[in-house]
């Protein structure tokens, strides 16, 4: 069995990108001498609390937030969950997002009786879409959530003139609060900049080269929140239970190695999506790259095969030797169709044949060669065979 | 050889698995997601995957699950509910294995470069002298399952095993439980697997075709009750017809939804000497003379014979029942066994019954 497969060429870093070594270096005192639980007030806790805090101030100088504003969250689900719901009791009113979000906020926002806002076939809030839906609920709108790059096809969010339209919708006495979900574009985006018109950001370490289990909800300062995991009152009331410090030190580590590094990347993986790309349409006919690739983040590169199935698809990759994804699974670990793809009106006969290709910061030259190489092959085998 | 396993997260396909192992071959699991609303016995539930996953594990074998629910819906659901609306029973199981288990998941493995699926079923294959496979009961009489194996054909056999067949379901248990596999005290599933004890299939039916209600006449035409759906009336049918009592049991002997009347008539009433197949398989060539025939998939096996020169396959077959035989209601399946010789590999030789046909009672 392939409990951890060498030579598989890793094409899914969307769904997780390997933990960086400098990560676990960083993380492991805090499972050793540093164990202390930081809620103490002795030397010991002391010691673990001081990381802590400073974590904290690297993560929100890397995001543009305060320290006080950064929540530590179990991951990305938690903190869209919070931000959407705003706590216990949840925000009254009407939630509103984009048709396209990950399930972590779309179906809070179903579950809390909201709407949904269309997106264009490459996967952008519709603002005319959006200023119907806030003429609708009006001052009833609860919050509005719109995620700044899309887990499945990369599509980028500009949020300003979304952030625009809900300061306009807003009554004179209470802000409607704005969440983006940073979860995937994180890995690639300034936050700084990107993320400035939000109150609310969510953000997850592993997808960035940190450890799974830790993310954060950063709520600037106004935004109200309440907690919505109640017990020792940690993280200033607002999150309760012993913080992971080891995690978050973790998350610290990576996000800070994401944000030096990030030109250098960013120039290099683009270029190898070209390469991708390029190679792949050269040697295979029908097939259709589904964003414009100026709209995504750098590592996403959505493709369609006309005439094959993803699971068909994906099955020949692994056999081949590369792993990717087709958006999301469910818990079974099949293949679900997407929700994503249905809102961008993606024709059937694209959708079909759907797989999300992401490319991460160690994602080698070698690595796409490879897989320019061995994905023609497949792609006419899973053709053959599709009825 | 490469063999696909199917494994549904039950005891008898994971100790299949271990069988195969055992056997040297180079094995790789799959489960087929089939279902995906509510279920409690089902074979595809999120908890049955993970125990197909966990098995496969402790066998140290690849697990992959294929995501089959459009064409469960399409190829099994939807013609269930179907055939219920038009007044006949039908076997979702079977269709199920016709489908999806022998059509849709074998071209997955043809595609993915098996040799062979296996699946854990309790039936084996038996070698014919010819050389031609054919399916023969299991070995365990009380859990033989080849009535659900008649659409696998002679031809299908080539790549397909079974080797669950040869065991008794007590030596897969404890096979189960030596090999330390989770799946070794789960219980058998039963009924359809998309109906929930809960809710019962009426309410399923419900939510998806218009049900009627409907006169009940006896067989002189009198009214003498009624039902609130016609749709859950099944031929042979003696309880839950509202009836008035009366001195001997009565039971449905025909339902027509066209016009609203299930008609109800003695024991008697209820015997025929004809049953007409449609939709005929045959495993191999078509058999002509006596046949032992099995109408649901734990009754027993009455003879008949075969009356007319047996067509081919997808054509119909007309049977006379050499006794009385309740009449068996639209749609369901009804398989045709022969005793055939031949020697199992160091056994004595021995007849064995064997599936040479199956179709849908007309």
């Amino acid at each position: 069995m392939s409990e951890s497969p060498e030579g598989v060429i890793y094409l899914d870093h969307a769904a997780t990108t390997p933990t960086r070594p400098e990560v676990v270096e960083a993380m492991a005192p805090f499972m050793n001498d540093r164990f202390g639980n930081p809620s103490g007030s002795h030397v010991v806790a002391r010691s673990a609390v001081n990381a802590m805090d400073e974590a904290r101030e690297v993560i929100a100088g890397i995001i543009g937030a305060e320290p006080g504003d950064v929540i530590f969250t179990s991951g990305g689900t938690e903190a869209d969950n919070h931000a959407i719901t705003g706590g216990l009791p949840s925000r009254s009113g009407v939630p509103i997002c984009s048709a396209v979000e990950h399930h972590a906020v779309l179906d809070v926002v179903e579950a809390l009786g909201g709407r949904t806002v269309a997106v264009d076939s490459q996967c952008r809030v519709s603002i005319d879409s959006l200023k119907a839906a806030l003429d609708e609920t009006g001052e009833e709108t609860s919050i509005v959530s719109v995620m700044l790059a899309n887990n499945e096809v990369g599509t980028i969010n500009d949020l300003g003139p979304i952030a625009d339209l809900v300061a306009e919708y807003s009554p004179q006495e209470r802000r409607i609060p704005l969440h983006t979900d940073a979860v995937q574009a994180a890995a690639w985006l300034d936050l700084r900049a990107a993320a400035s018109r939000a109150d609310l950001i969510s953000v997850s370490a592993h997808k960035l080269g940190g450890p799974k289990g830790i993310g954060a909800l950063v709520v600037r300062k106004g935004t109200p929140i309440r907690p919505m995991i109640l017990g020792g009152g940690q993280e200033r009331g607002r999150r309760s239970g012993t913080p992971s410090v080891a995690a978050i030190v973790g998350f610290a580590t990576a996000l800070r190695m994401v944000d030096s590094e990030r030109d250098l990347v960013t120039e290099r993986v683009i270029g190898l999506r070209r390469r991708f790309i390029d190679g792949l349409s050269e040697s295979i006919d029908e097939i259709v790259a589904t964003i414009d690739d100026a709209r995504t983040v750098p590592g996403t590169c959505h493709v369609c095969f006309e005439g094959a199935d993803s699971e068909s698809l994906l099955l020949l990759f692994e056999s081949a030797g590369l792993v990717a994804s087709a958006g999301s699974s469910c818990s079974s670990g099949a293949s679900e169709p997407s929700h994503v793809l249905s809102a961008m009106s993606v024709a059937d006969k694209l959708r079909d044949g759907a797989i999300r290709f992401s490319i991460g910061h160690g994602t080698t030259e070698d690595d796409i060669e490879r897989a320019v190489d061995l994905i023609p092959g497949a792609v006419s085998r899973a053709r053959a065979f599709f009825s | 050889m490469r063999v696909l396993a199917a494994l549904s997260g039950g005891v008898d396909s994971s100790v299949m698995a271990a069988l195969l192992l055992d056997e040297g071959h180079e094995v790789v699991g799959a489960t087929m997601k089939l279902w995906g609303g509510e279920s409690d016995s089902g074979c595809c539930s999120v908890s049955d995957v993970e125990d197909a996953r966990r098995s496969a594990a402790q066998l140290g074998i690849d697990h992959h699950v294929f995501n089959f629910s459009d064409e469960f819906d399409e190829y099994v659901v939807n013609p269930y509910v179907a055939s219920y609306a038009n007044g006949r029973t039908p076997n979702p199981c079977i269709e199920c294995n016709r489908r999806l288990k022998f059509d849709v998941l074998l071209r997955r493995a043809d595609m993915l470069g098996f040799d062979a699926v296996a699946t854990g079923h309790h039936a084996r294959v038996h070698v014919m002298a010819d050389g031609s496979k054919r399916i023969a009961r299991g070995h365990d009489s009380k859990k033989d399952q080849s009535y659900v194996l008649y659409p696998v054909t002679s031809s299908d056999l080539e790549r397909v095993l079974l080797p669950i067949g040869e065991m008794t379901k007590d030596r897969v248990r404890s096979m189960a439980a030596e090999l330390g596999l989770r799946t070794a005290p789960k219980p058998d599933s039963q009924d359809v697997c998309f109906i929930t004890k809960s809710d019962g299939r009426e309410a399923f039916l419900a939510a998806r075709t218009e049900l009627h209600q409907a006169r009940v006449v006896d067989s002189d035409g009198v009214v003498v009750g009624a039902v609130d759906a016609i749709e859950m009336v099944t031929i042979g049918q003696r309880r839950g017809l509202n009836l008035a009592g009366g001195s001997e049991p009565r039971f449905v002997t025909d339902v027509d939804v066209s016009t609203s009347t299930v008609t109800i008539g003695t024991r008697r009433d209820l015997m025929t000497d004809v049953l007409v197949l449609d939709q005929i398989v045959w495993a191999a060539e078509a058999v002509t003379g006596q046949v032992m025939v099995q109408c649901s998939a734990h009754g027993t096996a009455e003879a008949a014979l075969i009356t007319d020169a047996a067509g081919p396959s997808d054509g119909s077959v007309t049977l006379r029942w050499m006794e009385p035989h309740r009449r068996v209601a639209p749609g369901q399946s009804v398989v045709m066994y022969q005793l055939v010789g031949g020697r199992e590999l160091g056994e004595p030789p021995a007849a064995t019954e064997v599936v040479v046909g199956g179709g849908i009672a007309r």
